[in-house]
């Protein structure tokens, strides 16, 4: 059989891909029909609560489960092996100790009867002050990046030439500019908790696990559980947020896992909402300083940065590899220190690096806009001409056109604190550009197209809420040339074939390549099939509209449903596979975008309101129109409230994460986002690198180009985010006692 | 939560026997968007939780002869909010439209707003309502008035400035149906000293049950709040104003400032500044500055200053009807 030539249709021929289809499980989900993790409940299930560390660093001293046990309900108390007496504890709200009972009720009061004894230990969180942190000796090194034009001689000491070399080109600089700036660590706030809901029986387990990871968690538990990985089965058809947090099986999980096998009852083991702040997930903090020198066109000759930050009790924090971002000026020096905090550790969050790498170094390029009095729109263009993939400048170029035409950026454009005030009210607009990969994950799919017509697909992959279920339908039916409604997708289960975790934007490339390689190989045996029976040769045939047909002679067809009555009694069953980083004409890597911001800002209260959000985004061909859209929505959403109130707020007295609760901890509203213009880009030569990920790009952009607007309408610079109220007055008094 | 027994009185007598046989252990329940949060914490554990909602006399909006209100406290702010007796008391309208959410609206009442436990972290945590974590940590949203005691907390209450500048009273039943007392709002709160004191005069077999509102005749009213964003999370600052103004000259005026100090807190002085003039942009400023001549910001809150001089001055601004210049 000759092998399958994988393709796209073109796009005057695609009757489905690229076409906007809503969500196939929206309506279930609206409905409440749709059952995530916390909506399962096994019959005769333990509900599990557990203790929390109350001190932000402590040893544990001594546990006394003596009054727990006696609590009415309280079935089984499971001490986690890192809360074992003398073990030390790094964060306020690690899990010490789990206790199973019949009743939430009762799990609570078994918890409240737990005795720990505690030594208190020192306590360091304030991840923005390096200096308070190098006087703690909580830093560490993170690296420092070089890159100079020159190279040093032989003879000349590396570091004195390079700090020679850096001074030289800031003497030549027509302008230099000096900033820091910095963003605040946020935590992921899933709306679904971390948690499992488990049964182990027979030696068997089932798990139904809130994950990005369904193919990959089975391991974790056979390995921990002590049996065979077959013994194991991940279930997930629904999940309420992750974000890049939930990849694993967690030791709740394992836990959860545990105290089934010991009770023998199913158990259910959910976080709370202010253990899921405090422990589900964080994305790390980065503060900079930066001095740059840059030509009388505002292109930055030579960058010189130090950043610092948290990742929590390990240290970590923002990669320099990212420093300074989407630019690359041909001479810098970016180096890192890293903080270790009292702090759980951090997360993959929404474009790891990215985000905060963005909100700290473009905003220099837009203060270097505003000191040489420029159009900062100009500033960034000229950098296109250095920055660290030359080949896409044109791409930028384009997207910051259609961006700035859609936000109207000449009509609205002033120069940085230079617009018309209204009453204590001024106007400013901002922009800023990103990139990221995108690459397809490896993925397998398994098609079933039985006789009657029908067709199924299996795969363990997973639907963030995002749509891949719907992806899924829309590339089978666009190749057999039904409709989504005519194809059942199954996945959500370990038991199905491989599929990759979703997590680097990995998953609708992965997913396209799998099921659209799969429905192509089944179509080969059905074209054979059908070409017998027409007399046509089977690569005269094309399927559409419900109908097998020649090409040549579309009144030579077959109904789907007549050509599938061709494969005899049984159905035939085809598995494709892709794998990562193999070169393939269906998915390819590496996109662009470009953002701006347009605010007001009332000077008098310090609070910023969106107006307008643009985002211009490629990414290569789209799928689905609408769910395309819907993530960039999500994204800028996302953007504003990490821009403007997300913030995670330790008390630098008690270590304690005092905004753990939604009720504090501050998300942007519907009435918060102004309105949102998403333009997704995508012309011939962008449809023609086939699929690419779009999950994270559009969220990295908006709290550089969002500060910059703000900076635009103040004419004084928010340094750090998110832009409270209390940091916009500060700035403002600041600047002001400057004058 | 800690499990506890629930009790759903049908009348006034029924609820103060009810209180009074667990004193200090029960909780009164009214919408519960309060207190349910505090007993998932475990900050309060009672023992009995008695609901305000099935008491018909309590849910009872009420227009006297001599043009006074009384509103139930089981009132909700959904109900207060479409009653037309409100349209006088535009002060009370404003911070009903600022709890800019539904659920919180259908939900939450009028009692239940008066009495909810203050804003800090600290006493959410579980380190009661005096911990000196107030003044050593994070205190963004803490206290810049009245603060000099152990108290750095702020009454959190969003209807008691513009209720307390309109003159409104509390009527106070218990420990016997024959004890009712009617007590000025703005002596209801006070600055606890000692932990077994709460931020309001109540005694646990004490409730609630009317807030009255004397006639609004002739006087315009405002409540700004200064609100970071649009959902229902508590405001930054707040101010409510109530001018008596003939002839554009302001004969009487009351000024309360909101989410600054551990009660609500009046601003005779800017008042006073007031009284006898028109009110212009520059005068509401002056009288925004003699607000907050006393505060005393903690570490982190020193922008809550003039903040609250901006809410004074818009409150002013918005109760004589002209434009605040901001959002």
């Amino acid at each position: 059989m000759a092998e399958t030539k994988y393709s796209w249709p073109a796009r005057g021929k695609a009757s489905i891909i690229g076409k906007r289809s809503v969500r196939l499980d929206g309506a279930a989900k609206a409905s409440g029909a749709a059952k995530y993790t916390y909506d399962v409940n096994l019959p005769k299930q333990l509900i599990v609560k557990s203790l929390d560390c109350p001190h932000a660093h402590c040893r544990i001293k001594s546990i006394d489960k003596s009054a727990a046990e006696k609590v009415p309900g309280v079935v089984h108390i499971h001490v986690f092996p890192h809360a074992e007496p003398g073990k030390e504890i790094e964060w306020k709200g690690e899990l010490l100790i789990a206790v199973a009972a019949e009743t939430e009720a009762a799990a609570n009061e078994g918890v409240q009867a737990l005795k720990v004894d505690y030594e208190k230990l020192d306590v360091f969180v304030q991840d923005d002050d390096l200096k308070a942190a190098e006087a703690a000796g909580r830093t560490g090194s993170g690296g420092t990046r070089v890159e100079t034009v020159r190279e040093p001689g032989d003879d000349d000491d590396e570091d004195q030439f390079v700090e020679q070399e850096l001074q030289r080109l800031f003497n030549e600089a027509a302008v230099v500019v000096e900033g820091q700036y910095g963003i605040d660590a946020i935590t992921h706030c899933c709306l679904e908790p971390h948690g499992s809901t488990v049964s182990f029986k027979d030696g068997k387990l089932l798990v139904y696990l809130s994950t990005q990871n369904v193919s990959g968690s089975d391991d974790g538990f056979a390995n921990a559980m002590g049996i065979a990985a077959g013994d194991v089965e991940v279930q997930c058809q629904y999940i309420g947020g992750g974000f890049g947090s939930k990849f694993a099986p967690e030791y709740w999980g394992l836990a959860a896992a545990e105290i089934s096998k010991q009770t023998g009852r199913p158990v259910k083991f959910m976080l709370d909402r202010d253990q899921e702040l405090m422990l589900g997930g964080n994305r790390p903090s980065g503060y900079i300083t930066v001095k740059l020198g840059a030509d009388r066109e505002g292109v930055v000759q030579v960058w010189d940065s130090h950043q610092w930050g948290t990742g929590g009790n390990r240290g970590g924090g923002v990669s320099n590899r990212v420093i300074p971002y989407v630019f690359a000026p041909k001479n810098y020096r970016a180096a890192a220190t890293t903080i270790a905090t009292n702090t759980a550790p951090a997360r993959a969050w929404r474009a790891p690096n990215h985000p905060q790498a963005c909100a700290i170094t473009q905003v220099a390029y837009d203060d270097l806009a505003a000191k040489l009095g420029m159009d900062s729109r100009q500033v960034f263009k000229n950098n296109l001409a250095n920055i660290g993939k030359p080949e896409m400048a044109g791409l930028y170029r384009d997207e910051i056109d259609v961006a700035a035409k859609l936000i109207q950026w000449d009509a609205n454009w002033h120069p940085h604190g230079k617009g018309e005030a209204r009453g204590s009210i001024v106007e400013g607009l901002g922009l800023a550009i990103h990139e990221w990969g995108g690459v397809a994950n490896t993925s397998s799919c398994q098609l079933r197209i039985h006789p009657d017509g029908s067709v199924e697909s299996f795969c363990g992959t997973q639907d963030l809420g995002t749509g891949t279920r719907t992806v899924c339908a829309m590339v089978l039916a666009e190749t057999f040339g039904l409709n989504v409604e005519d194809v059942t997708v199954n996945i959500g289960s370990s038991k199905y074939p491989n599929s990759g975790a979703s997590g680097g934007s990995t998953t609708v490339g992965a997913v396209s390549e799998s099921h659209r390689r799969a429905a192509q190989d089944a179509l080969v045996q059905i074209f054979d099939k059908v070409a017998a029976k027409l007399e046509s040769s089977p690569e005269a045939l094309e399927a559409v509209q419900g109908r097998i047909r020649d090409k040549n002679d579309p009144q030579k067809s077959v109904s789907w449903k007549e050509a599938c009555v061709l494969l005899g009694m049984r159905p035939l069953e085809v598995t494709s596979d892709y794998q990562r980083g193999t070169r393939s004409p269906l998915s390819s890597e590496g996109v662009g975008g470009v953002q701006m911001a347009h605010v007001a800002v009332d000077r008098e209260t310090g609070i910023v309101k969106m107006k307008k959000f643009v985002a211009v985004q490629d990414m290569g061909l789209i799928i689905n129109r609408q769910t395309a859209e819907s993530q960039i929505y999500g994204a800028a959403i996302m953007g504003i409230a990490y821009a403007l109130f997300e913030q995670r707020l330790m008390d630098p007295a008690s270590g304690a994460f005092i905004n753990d609760e939604l009720s504090d901890y501050q998300l942007a509203r519907l009435g918060d986002t102004g309105e949102i213009v998403v333009e997704l880009y995508e012309p011939d030569d962008q449809r023609d690198r086939g699929v690419i990920g779009l999950g994270e790009p559009p969220v990295i952009s908006p709290g550089a180009a969002i500060s910059n607007a703000v900076c635009n309408a103040l004419g004084v610079r928010v340094p750090v985010l998110p832009m409270t109220p209390k940091r916009v007055l500060e700035a403002i008094q600041k600047a002001s006692g400057r004058a | 939560m800690k499990n506890f027994a629930y009790a759903a009185p049908r009348s006034e007598t029924e609820l103060l026997e009810l209180l009074s046989a667990e004193p200090g252990h029960t909780e009164i329940l009214a919408g519960g968007t309060d207190l349910v949060g505090l007993m998932k914490k475990m900050v309060v554990t009672p023992k009995r939780v008695v609901t305000l909602m099935e008491i018909p006399s309590l849910k009872q909006i009420q227009r006297f002869e001599d043009g006074s209100l009384a509103i139930g406290a089981a009132v909700t702010l959904d109900e207060l909010l479409a009653s037309s007796d409100l349209t006088d008391y535009q002060a009370v309208t404003d911070a009903v439209l600022g709890i800019n959410s539904m659920q919180l609206q259908c939900q939450g009442t009028v009692g239940g707003e008066l009495c909810r436990r203050p804003r800090c972290w600290f006493f959410r945590e579980g380190h009661g309502l005096l911990s000196p974590l107030a003044e050593q940590g994070d205190n963004r949203y803490h206290a810049i008035l009245g603060n000099s005691g152990p108290a750095k907390f702020v009454s959190s209450s969003r209807l008691a400035p513009g209720l307390i500048a309109l003159g409104a009273s509390l009527r106070v039943l218990g420990p016997t149906a024959g004890d009712v007392a009617i007590v000025p709002l703005d002596s209801f709160f006070q600055t606890p000293r000692h932990p077994s004191q709460r931020e309001t005069i109540l005694k646990p077999d004490q409730v609630v049950t009317h807030v009255i509102l004397p006639p609004a005749a002739g006087s315009y009213s405002a409540t700004y709040e200064v609100r970071h964003g649009s959902g229902p999370e508590m405001p930054l600052v707040a101010a409510a104003a109530n001018l008596a103004i003939h002839g554009g000259v302001v004969q009487e005026a009351r000024i309360v400032l909101g989410q600054v100090a551990p009660v609500p807190w009046p601003a005779p002085e800017a008042a006073r500044l007031l009284r006898g003039n028109a009110v212009t942009v520059e005068l509401a400023e002056q009288a925004g500055r003699a607000a907050l001549a006393a505060a005393r910001p903690l570490s982190q809150n020193a922008y809550k200053v003039s903040l609250a001089e901006t809410a004074v001055k818009r409150s002013i601004l918005r109760a004589a009807g002209l434009e605040t210049g901001g959002f």
